[in-house]
């Protein structure tokens, strides 16, 4: 058995996506706010609730493809810190009595620090290793929430209630739509975030990790700070979504925070396509809207159907939603020559 | 002295499990250089068809062998159609395929079987083994296959031209290729042989965790602990890694205080990232180095 594997030979671990090709140009990006705005205004409640949904995941999405699609490196771990950021959020609430706009910060903050502290052993591991150690954390996180020592903390079992904020400032909203516009307000903000930050030194410093280490760190970049600082960010908005998710499913409970979570929203980032960010919604649409209409068909079939669809994305289309959407943009490209 | 001996021994019983977990991931790993996210399923899936076999009236050993030759074609099939044409794609979207093989047979088992607690039975009785109380029956022929099965993994891989081949094309395609070797089916024998290695482990390990689609997601984690610690490149190390995790679960939920059934999952993670961290390599396997 060999003992030298060819670094030139080995396959990518992502496949590299040209800084272009990431984000959204202005005027799309404007229209898709526009509508995102004006939707819950004809839409009952229940509607809106899931449209809140849809950000949230699309968040928890957007902070994995930062990880894998900017810095190439795996998680299978993201329910972790999303349990993290939804229990701080809510014990801060609850116990400590904190408005639940102050919360998100803290949870964010503290996620960070989670993820870079993970990020550390994570260093040494590369591919389907970094893969095995998160896929590892997200099993044992539920374990870990249900302890007895944090009982007091965390309700064990039968976790935490979350009350809903009202509207603030007498505006005359339902608690569901404010909801859903302070969680808009909160996801453009973070978009805005990630795409600069992708743009910047660090956004290069992580492509350019991801492309290729060695010539990375011939070039000067500091790759461990780097890929450590990659898990921190991608935690940290994971722990923003996670505390999001806890004020608006009004609940947080050990199992609500599987291994299956951490699977959508990996299937999330594969399906709106690695390494596009407004992809990040597409996916987000795709775990939340398809195991209902899968359990609609037949009742404990929605595995079997995310995997089939799955399957189906990475054969038919690799690149996903990026994919489907720079097709469409060549189409109309076309008939407007014509 | 003799809780310390008695639980070492309770420890080698379910390291066993483990063990027989590690060696199917082991398996694998050596043939695609690929963590097999779904190997636990696929043993569960086969496990189902030897009880679906009994049920139909097969007598035990019957199904063992059919339930064996199932899993050696299922898991040929399932990388001739699914993972040959992944071959060349980046890793992501390896693991991404990985995952929804775990996501389809694990929801298509609960279908067929429904998610109720079966029982499993054993070839080899569950009294006490040699007049111990600590060691069932079953246990020890649990350990006598997983030791069994080692050894012949090793006469095949050390003596035959099949093993041969099979090493070459996992560690240097390019150059096995070369000389002649059918790499491509190679990956897909590596596939079938750790199917049917799974299978054994799941037959194995049925009788102690009760059939039930979602049996083997605690012990694919410990057989992935078992087998960083034995070191991804060796059998024989998975095999020792698996006896070894399962006395460091039994000793650590005896002395430390406050570690029982609850944190068993945790300390499997603590065990893997310690390893990967500390000896990336694991105890007996070979360190890659690379060449830029």
């Amino acid at each position: 058995m060999s003992t030298v594997q060819e670094v030139v030979t080995e396959a990518a671990v992502v496949e590299a996506v040209p800084k272009k090709a990431m984000t959204l140009g202005y005027g799309t990006s404007l229209v898709m706010l526009a509508l995102l705005i004006l939707v819950p205004l004809f839409v009952k409640n229940f509607v809106i609730f899931q449209l809140t949904m849809l950000l949230i995941y699309a968040l928890a999405v957007l902070a994995l493809n930062i990880l894998t699609g900017g810095s190439g490196q795996f998680s299978l771990g993201q329910s972790a810190f999303y349990a993290v950021g939804a229990y701080t959020s809510a014990i801060l609430m609850e116990h400590a009595g904190i408005n639940y706009a102050v919360t998100l910060p803290i949870a964010g903050v503290i996620c960070f620090g989670f993820g870079f502290l993970f990020g550390q052993p994570a260093l040494r591991l590369s591919g389907v290793y970094l893969a095995l150690a998160t896929f590892a954390l997200a099993t044992a996180m539920p374990q870990l929430l249900k302890l007895g020592y944090f009982e007091y903390w965390t309700g064990g079992v039968q976790g935490l209630v979350v009350t809903k904020p009202d509207a603030p400032f007498g505006l005359p909203m339902s608690q569901d739509m404010w909801l859903y516009y302070f969680t808009l307000a909160v996801s453009v903000a973070i978009y805005v975030f990630s795409v600069n930050l992708l743009k910047s030194r660090s956004g290069r410093a992580f492509m350019a990790i991801r492309d290729n280490e060695i010539a990375a760190s011939a070039m000067g970049i500091d790759v461990a700070l780097y890929k450590t600082l990659a898990f921190g960010v991608s935690a940290g908005i994971t722990g923003v979504a996670g505390a999001l998710g806890a004020i608006a499913v009004q609940f947080v409970a050990p199992d609500s925070y599987t291994i299956t979570l951490a699977i959508s929203l990996f299937l999330g980032m594969v399906v709106g396509g690695v390494g596009w960010l407004p992809g990040s919604i597409v996916g987000s649409a795709f775990i939340i809207f398809v195991p209902n209409i899968a359990e609609g068909i037949s009742k404990g079939l929605s595995g079997a159907v995310f995997g089939v669809l799955l399957f189906l994305v990475i054969f038919l289309v690799p690149h996903g939603a990026r994919q489907v959407a720079m097709v469409a943009q060549q189409l109309i490209g076309k008939l407007r020559k014509n | 002295m003799e809780l310390f001996t008695n639980q070492v021994l309770a420890g080698i019983a379910t390291g066993a499990i483990y063990a027989c977990m590690a060696l199917a991931v082991v398996m694998i790993y050596q043939a695609i250089d690929h963590l097999n996210f779904a190997q636990g399923e696929m043993a569960m899936f086969s496990t189902f068809i030897a009880w679906q076999l009994m049920q139909w009236g097969v007598p035990y050993w019957g199904a063992f062998l059919l339930t064996l030759v199932f899993s050696f074609c299922g898991g040929i099939a399932i990388e001739r159609l699914l993972f040959k044409p992944l071959a060349k794609a980046p890793i992501l979207t390896n693991v991404a395929g990985f995952i929804a093989l775990y996501a389809i047979i694990n929801s298509s088992a609960g279908l067929i079987w429904d998610f109720t607690i079966k029982q499993f039975p054993t070839p080899f009785g569950s009294s006490p083994f040699l007049g111990s109380q600590l060691i069932s029956t079953h246990q020890a022929g649990m350990i006598g296959v997983t030791l069994v099965l080692l050894v012949l993994l090793f006469f095949f891989f050390r003596f035959t031209r099949m093993g041969l081949a099979m090493r070459a094309a996992a560690s240097l395609p390019e150059s096995a290729r070369l000389v002649g070797i059918n790499t491509s089916w190679m990956i897909a024998l590596g596939w079938g042989m750790a199917a049917a290695i799974g299978s054994i482990a799941g037959m194995m390990i049925a009788p102690v965790v009760f059939l039930e689609p979602n049996m083997m997601l605690g012990v694919l984690i410990y057989g992935f602990a078992a087998a960083v610690l034995g070191g991804l490149t060796s059998p024989f190390g998975a095999v020792i890694g698996g006896f070894l995790v399962g006395i460091f679960e039994n000793l650590a939920g005896t002395y430390i205080p406050g570690i029982g059934n609850e944190l068993k999952l945790p300390i499997a993670l603590a065990l893997i990232i310690t390893v990967l961290v500390v000896k990336p390599a694991g105890l007996f396997g070979r360190p890659i180095v690379k060449r830029v």
